[in-house]
Formats: structure tokens, sequence, C-alpha cells
């Protein structure tokens, strides 16, 4: 029994000798290539922790809780800029980020209508929403001529009636949703006005029968798995699911399309929480993430556009090549932005969602 | 002698003070409060610094609110009843597979039964969520189940259990199963088998001594099980959320959303008082019904 306790003690005392300095990062899930996670715990001896989510609902819960103990956290643009304005994050130190000079001023300027000046984040990466198929299924399911390239395929009830037998998902995003409803009804997508947003309502409960499940992040393995045959979901996860599914080589074949009636696009911004334990330390990792060749390392892996113009010489073919990530000068005119709900809004927004979901 | 008893009547009470009514005090009065976009997110807060001024303002800043919105939208009451239901017809399906299991156990051999015991504990070494997600692999379309039933030409299409009310009573079935097997074999280890010889000494035949004297016997242990399952499927959010569609409405997910979806903490705090209440109130006038119909039996 002693040497048990011996041994517990001194095991502690090694514990604490050994407490290197730690980052805690809160990334979307499937968001990185993991193997940079490692890179930077070797370039600098720090301990990073890793941690993901998949709705920017959670996260805002959590940072509104306070101490959520992480250092870096990556909300979308129009989250952000609500939790800038209840003081959630703080400032960060371009000085001590020299690589920030690798970041692109066509982003830059976009991200700054959510955080202006850029002062309190950095874009991680950005993309669209849209359309997933499996193509086998689909055509099986509406014909050859199916409308994949537009928001006819899930908004339609006679077509999300026939999807329904081979599986479709929603994003559980209404943020997303709503606005390309809002689009595909002829309103502005990025209206604040809830009777506006009301408008939505008719529509999305006309196909909330057909949806199988709103998850965020369910639909990647999902789709790849043939388990479903259309996603409302965001590019990159959609094209993860393409590469997964030719990997596995199941027969099952992907397709992502930015619908043609205009798709949403959004940010993903890196920021730093003010009661972050080691800002210096999320400094140091924003700067790793930064580099040229790790921002390319993490776009070729997850099949995002990110907000790095140094890291575009580094970027694969099949990537900066690929409009459905690096959308041509046409598709891009055809993309909007949205802005936060203040939380009257938001409530309306959240019940009708509730009421799309479950019906009541 | 009387100090000691205080004692020993003091720890329990201490023990609810603490672990059960100081939470219970601080999610009520966030359920006083407004929604806020800060840290926390929700006002007043309570500063003392201000001293009694600041004490009344905050008093002032409290109201029921948020209760009232409770009754004026149907999602809540439907997901209330929506959660009774199916925490009922779990309960009465648990009941229905656990009870002879845990007959057969209690009548099996002496020496079977740590080995039983042991099997029907062993699931819980596993962790809970690993268990529901396997029923996922188990009854997705293309999983397990339907690949089986296809490949056997039972079926042409496969069955849809993913996803509807039947995968939530599955998981809650499967996961609370032990929980209403032990507190019964519990009730039917302990009885006296001699009782059931004098039952058919005295002319019952073997299902009518059952009824008769087995039945009532292990009486206390169903109820047990009842309430060990009954109420944390009333509130269950994990199983619904993985195994559940759109479909299925359930309190627990309901609180899940606003707190996390809606970020409103007062709501959910309203829902959580209410859902508390729901379940205190039956569960307290059983109680008071068991005492007095023990009273009257003797």
């Amino acid at each position: 029994m002693k040497t048990v306790w011996l041994s517990l003690a001194a095991l502690s005392l090694a514990g604490t000798a050994a407490v290197a300095e730690q980052v805690r990062v809160y990334n979307w899930s499937d968001y990185i290539d993991e193997s940079l996670l490692q890179k930077f715990e070797d370039e600098t001896g720090i301990d990073l922790i890793y941690d993901v989510f998949d709705s920017n609902e959670l996260l805002e819960t959590k940072l509104l809780a306070g101490g959520s103990g992480y250092d870096v956290v990556v909300p979308t643009g129009t989250f952000l800029q609500r939790q800038i304005t209840a003081g959630v994050f703080q400032k960060l130190d371009y000085a001590k980020m020299p690589n920030a000079v690798n970041l692109w001023d066509a982003i830059k300027e976009r991200t700054a209508q959510y955080d202006p000046g850029n002062a309190y984040s950095i874009n991680y990466m950005w993309g669209t929403t849209g359309i997933g198929v499996n193509v086998g299924k689909v055509k099986e399911v509406l014909g050859e001529d199916a409308p994949v390239n537009s928001l006819d395929l899930v908004f339609k009830p006679e077509n999300m009636e026939k999807l329904a037998a081979c599986g479709v998902m929603f994003l559980d995003a209404p943020t997303e949703i709503i606005p390309a409803a809002l689009k595909y009804i002829g309103e502005d997508p990025a209206s604040v006005d809830p009777e506006v947003i009301a408008k939505v309502e008719p529509l999305l409960m006309s196909v909330r029968p057909y949806v199988s499940k709103f998850n965020s992040s369910e639909y990647i393995n999902a789709l790849a798995n043939g388990d479903i045959c259309v996603a409302f979901g965001w590019s990159g996860d959609i094209l993860q699911a393409r590469d997964r599914a030719a990997e596995a080589d199941n027969g099952v074949e992907i397709e992502y399309n930015a619908p043609k009636e205009g798709a949403l696009m959004w940010f993903d911004q890196m920021a730093i929480p003010a009661d972050a334990p080691n800002p210096d330390g999320a400094m140091k990792f924003l700067n790793f993430i930064m580099d040229a060749q790790n921002m390319a390392a993490a776009s070729n892996y997850v099949y995002y556009a990110n907000g790095n113009k140094a890291s575009q010489e580094f970027l694969n073919e099949d990537v900066i090549g690929d409009p459905a990530i690096y959308p041509d000068e046409d598709t891009m005119k055809n993309l909007y932005t949205v802005v936060p709900y203040d939380p009257k809004v938001q409530r309306t927004v959240t019940r009708l969602w509730t009421k799309v979901k479950s019906g009541t | 002698m009387n100090l000691r008893r205080l004692f020993l009547i003091a720890v329990p009470y201490a023990w609810l003070g603490l672990f059960f009514l100081v939470p219970f005090l601080i999610v009520f009065k966030i359920a006083l409060s407004d929604s806020a976009l800060s840290i926390p997110p929700y006002t007043p807060t309570l500063d003392l610094s201000g001293g009694w001024t600041s004490i009344k303002e905050f008093f002032q800043g409290l109201d029921f609110e948020n209760f009232v919105f409770l009754t004026e939208d149907s999602l809540y009451w439907k997901s209330y009843l929506g959660s009774l239901k199916i925490a009922s017809i779990s309960t009465v399906l648990t009941l229905a597979v656990g009870y002879p299991i845990a007959y057969a156990m209690a009548q099996s051999a002496d020496e079977w039964r740590p080995t039983l015991m042991m099997l029907v504990i062993l699931p819980f070494w596993t962790s809970f969520l690993i268990r529901v997600y396997s029923w996922v692999g188990i009854i997705s379309n293309e999983g397990l189940l339907n690949q089986l039933l296809l490949g056997m030409g039972v079926i042409d299409t496969p069955l849809q259990i993913m996803n509807t009310p039947t995968a939530v009573y599955i998981g809650i079935v499967y996961t609370y199963l032990p929980f209403m097997i032990l507190p019964i074999y519990s009730a039917l280890e302990k009885m006296d088998g001699s009782l059931i010889e004098a039952g058919v000494d005295l002319g019952c035949s073997k299902l009518q001594a059952f009824w008769l004297v087995t039945l009532p016997l292990s009486r206390p242990g169903m109820i047990a099980g009842c309430f060990l399952v009954f109420i944390p499927a009333l509130g269950e959010f994990v199983i619904p959320s993985l195994l559940g569609g759109s479909k299925t409405l359930m309190i627990g997910k309901v609180l899940w959303e606003e707190f996390f979806s809606n970020r409103d903490w007062p709501v959910a705090s309203a829902v959580a008082v209410v859902l508390l209440l729901i379940l205190v109130i039956p569960i307290v006038l059983f109680q008071k019904n068991q005492e007095k119909a023990e009273e009257a039996g003797r």
C-alpha cells in the first residue's frame, strides 16, 4: 500500500513539473488537417488542446457563460459581430503576428463589415452554403434533368416528396436556411424584419415533413455512405463527403452546387476570448495558422477557401481551380452575405426554426 | 442522545439543501430574469456593491414573464405531453422486458446468479454514448438489421427505424433496462420460496400462486424500477437527439434548444422549473398515498 501512495505522489509531482504552456483551441468539426496540430506542438513546444463543435449557437452559449477556458475560438462573421458587442473578445496584437502580411485584402474588406478594421479576428476559412447531391440516386428519383443546381431541388415539395425516400438532411442552422428561403421567394436574404422573415414559414413547413434530420455535422458521413441523397449544407463539408465516398469506392458519387438563385457566403473568423488563459499562446497559434504553407495544407485537406493570399501558390489544383471552392467572377456576383439578428428578432427566428423542425 | 439524533437528521437535509435547494433557487432566479447579450446572458445580476438600493433594483427586475410565455406557446405543453407519453410507454415496455429477465435470474441456480448479474451490469462498463451510438449502426437504413433482412429477402426496401419514435423507444428500453431488472431481482431474490409452496398447498395453481404471491411481493421492486426508468426518461435528451428524428418532440430537447440554440437562459430555466414541478408533485402525492395504504394495511 505504501508503495502505491509513494508512486501516486511521485506521479503528481511529475505532473506538476511537466506542465507545459497550453493553448486550447475550439474549432468546427472536420475543419483542419490534423497533422498541423502535431506540427504546431513540435515547432513551438506548446501543448495544444483541440476541441470541436458543430454550431455557432453552441459556441456562443459557452462564450456568453464566460470562463470557457478556450484561447482560440472560430465563430462565423455574423455571430462574431454580436459577440464583439457583448464584450466577449480581446483585440489582437498584430505586432506579435508577423504572418498577418499573408492575409488577402479582398477577404479582409468583406470581414471588416462584421469586425471593423479586423481588430478582433482573422479570417480562417470562408465558403458558401449550397446543395450536395448523390448524383446517381437523385437522377434515379427525379430523372435526368433533376434541378441539382437550383433551390427548386430542396424547396419544391413535389421534388422533396420524392427525395424523402432516399433521405434529405438540412443544416440545423436557421441563420443559413432562412436567408436561402428568403432568396427563393424573392425577398432580401439579409432581411432582419420579423414580418418579412415570417413569409418563409409556409415554404419551410411545406418541405419539412420530407427532411429526415436537421443536423450540421452528420451529413458528411451520411452523404458519403449513401444514407442520404441530398444535403443542404456547407460547401467544403460536401466536398469532403465527395472525397470520402471516392476513397471508400462505394459507388457513391457526390456533387456540390451553389444554387443558381444565389448562395450565402460566410466567413469563419479566429478570435481570442477576453478571458483566454493564454492570449500570447493564442496569438502564436494564429500566427502559425497564417503561415502560407500551413494554411494551404488546411485548405487542401478540408476543401474550403481561405483568407490567405500567400497560401494560394501552395494550394492543390483541385482546390484553387475548383469554382465551387474559389468561385469565378460570375459566381462571386451571385453570392450574398447576411447581418446578425438582434435578440428580439432572434427569438422570432429560433421559434420559427423550432416550428419547422418539430412541426409545432 | 438528542444531539446525536439532530446531527443524523441534519446530514441528509444539509445534503438536500446544498445540492438540490440551492441549485434550484439559482435556476429559479434565472427563470425570473430577462435574457441579454452579455456575460452572463441574462439581466439583472445581483450586485451587492450598491448596497440596499441595488438589491431593491435587483428584485424589481425579476418577474414571471417567462412562465407566462410558456403558457402562450403550444410548443411547450406539447413537448411536455410528448415526453410524458414517451417516458410512460418506455417504462411499460421496460417493465414488460425486465420482469421476465429478473424473474428468470431469481429462479436460476445459486451458482449462476453472479454470472447473470454480471451480464446485466456489464454493458455499463461501456460509455452510455457509445452504446446509444452503436444502435445507429444497427438500425440505420444501411445498417446491420436492414442489411440482414434485405439479404434474407424478408423485406424489399429498408425499414425506416432510424430517426423515428420507434428508435427512441429502442434506445430508452435498452439503456434503462438494468435499472428495471436490478430492483425487481433484489425483491424477488429476497422472497421466501416457502410462501409459494404454502400457496400451492392451499390449492393455488402455479399461475395463481405467481399472481397472488410473487407479484404483490415484488411490487416494491417494480415501483422502484418504474421510477428509476420513468424519471430520467422524461428528461432524456441524448437518446432522442441521436436516434430520434425531427418529429420526436421531447422536453429535454426543447430545454437544450432554449439553452444552446436560442441562448435564452431565462426561458430555459423556466422550462426546467416546470419540468421539476411536474415530476415532484406526482411523486410526492404517490408517496403520501403509499404511506396511507401502508398504515391502512396494518
